[in-house]
């Protein structure tokens, strides 16, 4: 029992091997400290960026009713364009050629148009169409209303968002349901699973890890560039702002309040997609997200 | 005493992908409680015959009779007509199918992976559906990896719960598609292990594979695929001991 000593503690200590040295971290590291530093005295010191102002304006009525607006156009919008997105994902992916040609068309025509223009041609719908009726395509009006009257800046502002943004998800989602093996469904219909069992349950829980991320994306781009609202005169964060500086000449102070709360949003809306994608990656072992900030201190180590 | 009807009967069975046509009509029989293997080169039909039975493959010509029942066709005035999904998922239902490549679901744990066709095809309720899930994951050995993912598990385990989800939907028949060619091999036993118990239980199974030493010990009747025909059929004994035909006995000479 006595033949093999195991290693003293001692002896494995000495056996460790000492890192590498790594001074141009080190010099990297002072510069971009002192950069930074840099920056935030200007913030503190430099009177142009006018902090007090900045203060006054973060939580003015007309400033938070922008916000709300602004999360209102992005939430229907994103929920709105999610939906036909999906719709248009299965139809892109159908056997069928004639549906196939229906997504990709739309696809074509929504990104290939700008979205400053589909919103002007929603809003004068009424140049185009005067009056909306349901019923029987050349039989009978079961309802119909004034163009005008339905088309409000509101109303224009949803459709024209969530109708291009549907293009750009459509394409978000195709990509993520062709990420998952064919032998998903396979197994799933070997088991007598349906189409639309298979889809719901397997298929898209794993189509969604893929589509998550770029989606997320989408609805930060979204939250900024609802912001071309503006030119059918809905009230947005951005053109609240743009409605005060024009009168009091705050310009900078102003638009610091607008990005501190467009910040804010994109910061909950990443947390947001930490949390879902984590959800979503549980059973597949690699999942790197970009909240991943429990070990902040090690990015300050040079040596981690 | 009338002689019993085999469990699964295919008469004239042909398919094509494209151009080409991979099966020019191939016939076979399967008795209940039978264990078929096929073997034969890649490329030889093997597979795609194996998707036949099971409907994951419509053939272009020929019936697939499974348990007295047409898979996939209607038989009405001599002409058949293609079922409508809803009964061809209930036919599939009662026959399990392992793949070579597992196919588990990766975001569903062990336990769900089997639970989750009884439960939402055959309206099984929650407390059964873990019961038998229980039952079949000790039986193939795995009874303390139910909450753990599939991703976690070498891919013999992996398999072997391929096997159990299978035989969670109570089938009457099992196919195997080269249920160990992607296996490392020091892991083919335990895979072959429980394929072997559920044959001694009277599971009637084809199974596509390479493992000869199973087809010989296993099998009650081997059939040899050439280039979408089976050129040779018989009891293993016969096949792979002393083979009649020339493709059967170049192809063993090379896998022997």
């Amino acid at each position: 029992m006595t033949t093999t000593s195991t290693t003293a503690p001692a002896g494995q200590d000495d056996d460790l091997v000492v890192p590498r040295r790594r001074p141009l971290r080190w010099i990297g590291i002072v510069v971009a400290a002192l950069v930074l530093i840099n920056i935030a005295y200007s913030f503190i010191t430099n009177p142009n960026y006018g902090w007090e102002t900045v203060g006054k304006y973060l939580f003015d009525p007309r400033i938070i009713s922008g916000l709300g607006t602004t999360l209102i156009l992005t939430v229907v919008g994103m929920a709105i364009a999610t939906a036909i997105g999906l719709l248009l994902a299965v139809m892109a992916l159908s056997d069928t050629r004639s549906l196939r040609a229906i997504a990709s068309a739309y696809v074509w025509f929504f990104r290939g148009t700008p979205v400053l223009v589909q919103l002007i041609l929603w809003f004068n719908l009424a140049i185009l169409i005067p009056a909306i009726s349901i019923g029987i395509p050349f039989g009978p009006t079961l309802w119909s209303a004034d163009t005008n009257s339905l088309i409000t800046p509101w109303t224009a502002a949803i459709l024209g968002l969530s109708l291009n943004e549907a293009a750009y998800l459509c394409e978000i989602i195709r990509s993520g349901i062709m990420s998952v093996d064919r032998g998903q469904t396979e197994a799933a219909h070997a088991l007598g699973m349906s189409r639309t069992l298979t889809f719901r349950r397997i298929v898209l829980p794993q189509a969604l890890r893929v589509i998550v991320p770029p989606a997320a994306n989408e609805a930060m781009g979204l939250l900024k560039y609802s912001s071309v609202v503006s030119v059918i005169a809905l009230p947005e964060l951005l053109y609240s702002g743009q409605l005060i500086y024009a009168r009091t000449y705050e310009t900078i102070p102003v638009l610091i309040v607008v990005c501190i709360w467009y910040l804010v949003v994109v910061s909950i809306l990443t947390w947001l997609q930490g949390r879902l994608e984590r959800r979503l990656g549980v059973g597949f072992r690699t999942t790197a997200t970009i909240t991943d900030t429990g070990r902040w201190r090690r990015w300050l180590s040079p040596n981690h | 005493m009338a002689i019993a009807e085999p469990l699964v009967k295919l008469t004239g069975i042909r398919k094509r992908f494209g151009r080409n046509e991979v099966l020019h009509g191939v016939d076979l029989e399967v008795d209940r409680g039978e264990v078929l293997c096929l073997i034969g080169a890649s490329g030889s039909g093997k597979s795609t015959l194996l998707r036949c039975i099971n409907h994951l493959e419509s053939p272009d010509a020929g019936r697939v009779i499974v348990g007295g029942e047409h898979i996939g066709y209607h038989e009405r005035h001599g002409r058949r007509h293609e079922m409508p999904e809803r009964l061809v998922r209930a036919q599939r239902a009662g026959i399990g199918m392992v793949f070579q490549h597992f196919n588990l679901f990766p975001h569903l744990t062990v336990l769900q992976n089997i639970t989750e066709a009884p439960q939402r095809v055959l309206g099984m309720n929650a407390s059964e559906a873990n019961a038998t899930a229980h039952d079949l994951l000790s039986r193939v050995g795995l009874a303390d990896k139910a909450s753990a993912f599939p991703k976690s598990l070498s891919g013999g385990q992996q398999q072997r719960v391929a096997i159990a989800r299978g035989l969670a939907m109570r089938p009457q028949l099992m196919l195997f598609d080269e249920p160990t060619s992607a296996l490392d091999p020091e892991l083919v036993g335990e895979v072959l292990d429980v394929m072997r118990g559920l044959a001694a239980d009277g599971m009637t199974m084809i199974v596509v594979t390479h493992e000869m030493g199973f087809a010989r010990e296993v099998a009650n009747q081997v059939a040899f695929m050439h280039q979408g025909r089976i050129v040779e059929q018989g009891p293993p004994s016969q096949v792979l001991g002393s083979p009649t035909h020339e493709r059967t006995r170049g192809f063993l000479s090379k896998v022997l």
